[in-house]
């Protein structure tokens, strides 16, 4: 385990910059935190997460995926694929650095998604422990624990110093490149600071969420809940969840007409809207309620069932803090899992 | 520090529900925590004992889910409004959006709605309770031993800090006064930008636009956003709901929704409440307002049903779009 | 990078011939430009074709994968995309990329079976790739028994390759029905679903269906009442198809999506799916 002051924390980056873009969240104007590109001046935020997760640096919320020039009847496809640079993202949380697996389970698999792939393949990850937990957090659900965050490099910040850890390659690679900054040093403080964290997890509110209702093979058993209608019945079709949440990966794909070429791209898309599956002649999910509900399946019964019993949600209660009218994933839990109980 | 209790909402309701003056009551739902409440249709007594709350925390505009759930309950719907959602009631009746004998409103005092994220900024993450007495809320959090006391009037919503109206300008039975328009100083801020430079006032909304994740929560739940179908949803209209193909977009967006809201926006705040990325939207319609009563003279949306307002109707006063432009003229 | 495949980045295929089938259906030849197949398939996959800034969908490959010359699509207009389509000259390019989905199981479970294609409409157009397969390797195959019914004699999808060729074959059995009676039209005149229950099939066989969504339910209701089990009858569905490799998350029914895990699904296989397709 390395350490250093916090005092030095800025030469660091400024050390990490050198080589690679480096991104960690940083205060906005309007109190919440955001990921941005380091610069002389940038401060690390203490809020505990940003309101976008960090999925936007493998799965951008719009990007290019291929040009087209047409002349007469001819077609010409332009592949604007580009060798990317090493990049870090800082600071991210242990819920975060989960969902980045399950992004993986979708976007890796057999087609390999190249987009996706090459992104992954030049990010290198410094998680951070949560020391103050919010009560909307219910990553311990999803047996994710916010003392012990993956990633490339792990990091405990305390009052004065922060601590790393290398778990790749990459990782070691990283704390090598900042060494000169870093001390050797015993993981005392960051065990003491592993147990406080687990003693505030024991105090959370959400601490007894039961899964047990959920996973591969439940379709059945939960399609057809009378709950769905009325854990629904104010939901606005707005797209708030899906895009505030780090493991919502439906896209859609779009061309967009310059006048002289024709850019395809992909942005994020909402099972939550309307036109989501709107064909030509017909739509299968006409009402919010099948709309609401195949989010909700998908997380907990859909995904799972595809990929060995993991949820498709890491508990960072992104949703629960930004639902306009705060309906989520929890409350869908406890009622439809049947389980009232704190 | 509201003045009006859970006890008594819940009595009035329980009244109209048993005589049957209505058969459903839209209320507010019970959540995780003491802060983050969901519009519910509670359809009998016992559903209302079991899960009605009425807190510092139901700023929610119920108004605009009449258009859905007047339809959708058999006999009247009871909805509680406070004074600022009774203007979008008026103006939605005004829109025929719903059918008013459909609706048994009840006008409720309104002493000011909180902000949760005031009081997180305050309190920090954590929050356990959030109590209210008085002018005083108390909240526990799970790092602090003691509980915070806070003054409820530190962490009242933007809106409600400039809350324009008191009076409740419809209702079929009220718990409390009528009220009164009150002064505001809601235009200032748009004063502010408005003596800005033309660059200045770019970067302001350059850097609050750029938040924007195009989650259309501001115009899902906006009570003058009430089209069947939006363009913005429309697969061949090329702009629709998806996040923006560039920098540019995310501002059209906004740019257009409130042209299309405006003489309609009644000022109700709720595209900034419910911003995720607390975008001060409301600003865009301010403006509008704002505009609107210096070119026309005073004019409030939704003060009273069936009101033409300034920009569908026509008077030989009127000012001439060349006197817009000199007055830009003239301010720049 | 660029040396890396990447599913979503299409090739270019030409427009080589435009057969005009019904009113509303066009069968569509396409090639690369060098004049080759772009991919090889099985009966029952679908390809996306698209139009640069008019859009994407997905089709069925309606010529066998026996043709090593060209792929065919027969496509009824009735979106942007079609509409498009509807309008081109041969000669024009357009982009393809595929095959997507499982395709029906000709090799195993078809094998050494009787046969009986059940199509409605455009339903004939999936069907048409996996009857011709059949017809190829005639031998491996049992009798082979085909209806298809369309609103009109006019709206029969490759009439001229069903009586030409298909009916002329030993063991096959075409069967064709239309909706209403019309004047030069001395068959069978009525629904599919009806007409499949008069012919009352051996229920020893594999059935596919293939057609409007009305039509697959009162059909295979039929084929049920004769006597047919779920697990011999087969059918394809069709959804919202953005990325074809089951990511994009439109096609999402159940636990399956049915551009990878589809479009060919046993009927038995589609009870355990939500009622959502």
């Amino acid at each position: 385990m390395r350490k250093c002051s916090l005092d030095k924390l800025n030469l660091i980056f400024a050390e990490i910059a050198k080589d690679a873009a480096l991104y960690l969240p940083a205060d906005q104007t309007d109190g919440s935190a955001a990921y941005k590109k380091w610069e002389e001046g940038t401060a690390l935020s203490d809020a505990l997460n940003t309101v976008r997760s960090p999925k936007d640096f493998f799965f951008p919320q719009t990007e290019d995926l291929m040009k087209f020039k047409t002349q007469g009847k001819n077609i010409d496809i332009i592949d604007i694929r580009t060798a990317l640079e090493d990049f870090v993202i800082f600071g991210v949380r242990a819920c975060d650095v989960k969902s980045f697996d399950i992004l993986d389970r979708v976007f890796l698999t057999e087609p390999v998604d190249s987009f996706y792939a090459s992104r992954r393949s030049h990010g290198i990850i410094v998680s951070m422990a949560c020391t103050r937990p919010s009560e909307t957090c219910f990553c311990k659900t999803f047996s994710i624990d916010p003392a012990n965050p993956a990633g490339d490099v792990s990091a405990w910040k305390s009052e004065t110093e922060i601590f790393f850890e290398a778990n790749t390659q990459k990782g070691e690679d990283f704390l090598n490149k900042i060494s000169s900054l870093t001390e050797e040093c015993d993981d005392t403080l960051v065990a003491t600071q592993k147990e406080a964290i687990n003693k505030i997890m024991d105090k959370l509110p959400l601490k007894n969420l039961d899964t047990s209702a959920f996973g591969g093979g439940k379709t059945n058993e939960l399609f057809d809940s009378p709950a769905w209608a009325e854990l629904s019945q104010s939901c606005l079709g707005c797209g708030t969840c899906t895009f505030v949440c780090p493991t919502c990966q439906c896209y859609d794909i779009k061309d967009f007409n310059t006048g002289n070429e024709v850019i395809r791209f992909r942005c994020w898309d909402s099972c939550m809207y309307s036109d989501f599956t709107k064909m030509a002649h017909g739509n299968n999910r006409l009402t919010q309620k099948e709309r609401f509900r195949q989010r909700f399946m998908h997380k907990l019964v859909y995904y799972p069932e595809n990929n060995d019993g993991l949820f498709s949600c890491v508990g960072c209660g992104r949703c629960l803090a930004k639902c306009p009218i705060s309906m989520n994933i929890v409350k869908v839990m406890k009622k439809i899992g049947g389980n009232k109980s704190e | 520090m509201q003045k009006i209790t859970r006890e008594q909402l819940i009595e009035k309701a329980s009244a109209l529900l048993s005589n049957s003056t209505v058969s459903c009551v839209l209320g507010w739902g019970m959540g995780e925590f003491d802060y983050d409440v969901t519009p519910t249709t509670f359809n009998s007594v016992e559903e209302l004992e079991k899960g009605f709350v009425f807190s510092d925390f139901c700023g929610a505009n119920f108004s605009k889910y009449l258009v859905k759930k007047a339809a959708a309950c058999e006999g009247k719907i009871l909805v509680f409004l406070k004074p600022c959602d009774t203007y979008s009631f008026n103006q939605l009746l005004t829109e025929h959006r719903f059918d008013r004998e459909k609706v048994y409103v009840v006008g409720i005092p309104c002493e000011g709605m909180a902000d949760i994220n005031k009081v997180k900024a305050i309190c920090g993450e954590g929050i356990l309770s959030i109590g209210s007495k008085g002018d005083k809320m108390t909240v526990t959090t799970l790092y602090d031993d003691e509980p915070v006391s806070i003054d409820a009037k530190e962490v009242l919503a933007e809106r409600c800090l400039n809350c324009k109206s008191k009076k409740h300008v419809a209702f079929d039975e009220l718990l409390g006064d009528e009220g009164d328009v009150i002064e505001s100083n809601r235009f200032d801020e748009v004063a502010r930008l408005e003596a800005m430079t033309p660059d200045e006032r770019f970067a302001f909304w350059q850097n609050e636009l750029s938040r924007c994740i195009r989650c259309n929560a501001c115009r899902d739940a906006c009570p003058a956003c009430t089209c069947e179908k939006c363009v913005f949803d429309n697969p061949n209209s090329g702009v629709e709901n998806k996040s923006p193909a560039n920098s540019f977009e995310e501002k059209l967006f906004h740019i257009i929704r409130a042209y299309h809201v405006a003489g309609r926006c009644t000022d109700c705040g709720e595209c900034s409440r419910v911003c995720p990325q607390n975008i001060p939207l409301h600003l865009l319609n301010r403006k509008f307002i704002k505009d609107i009563n210096e070119f026309y003279g005073e004019y409030q949306a939704g003060a009273e049903e069936g009101q033409r307002a300034p920009l569908v109707d026509y008077t030989t006063e009127d000012l001439e779009p060349g006197e817009v432009f000199d007055r830009r003229d003239s301010d720049a | 990078m660029n040396n890396v495949n990447d599913t979503l980045i299409p090739k270019v295929g030409v427009i080589t011939d435009v057969r005009i089938d019904t009113p509303d259906i066009k069968t569509f030849r396409v090639v690369t430009p060098d004049g080759k197949k772009a991919f090889d398939h099985m009966p029952g996959q679908c390809a996306m074709l698209s139009i640069p800034g008019v859009g994407e969908a997905m089709f069925s490959i309606t010529s066998s994968p026996t043709n090593e010359e060209y792929m065919e699509f027969s496509i009824k207009k009735c979106g942007c995309v079609t509409d498009w389509l509807h309008n081109a000259e041969v000669g024009q390019q357009i982009t393809i990329r595929g095959p997507y989905g499982k395709p029906f199981p000709v090799d195993d479970v078809f094998a050494g079976k009787d046969l009986l294609f059940i199509a409605g409409g455009v339903g004939l157009a999936p069907l048409r790739s996996v009857i011709n397969y059949c017809r190829h390797y005639r031998d491996r195959y049992g009798k082979i028994d085909i209806v298809y019914g369309s609103r009109s004699k006019d709206d029969l999808l490759d009439y001229q390759e069903i009586i030409n060729e298909w009916s002329t074959d030993s063991g096959v059995n075409v069967h064709l029905t239309i909706d209403n009676p019309q004047e030069g039209w001395d068959g069978h005149v009525g629904f599919v679903p009806t007409y499949v229950k008069e012919l009352g099939f051996d229920t020893n066989k594999v059935a596919v269906l293939c057609g409007p969504p009305i039509m697959i339910k009162f059909t295979l209701d039929g084929l049920c009442e004769i006597g047919f089990d779920k697990t011999n009858v087969y059918t394809t569905l069709e959804l919202r198809m953005k990325c074809g490799v089951g990511k994009c998350g439109r096609c999402n029914v159940g636990a399956k999506y049915v551009c990878k895990d589809g479009p060919v699904f046993r009927c038995d296989e589609l009870e355990e799916l939500p009622d959502e397709y």
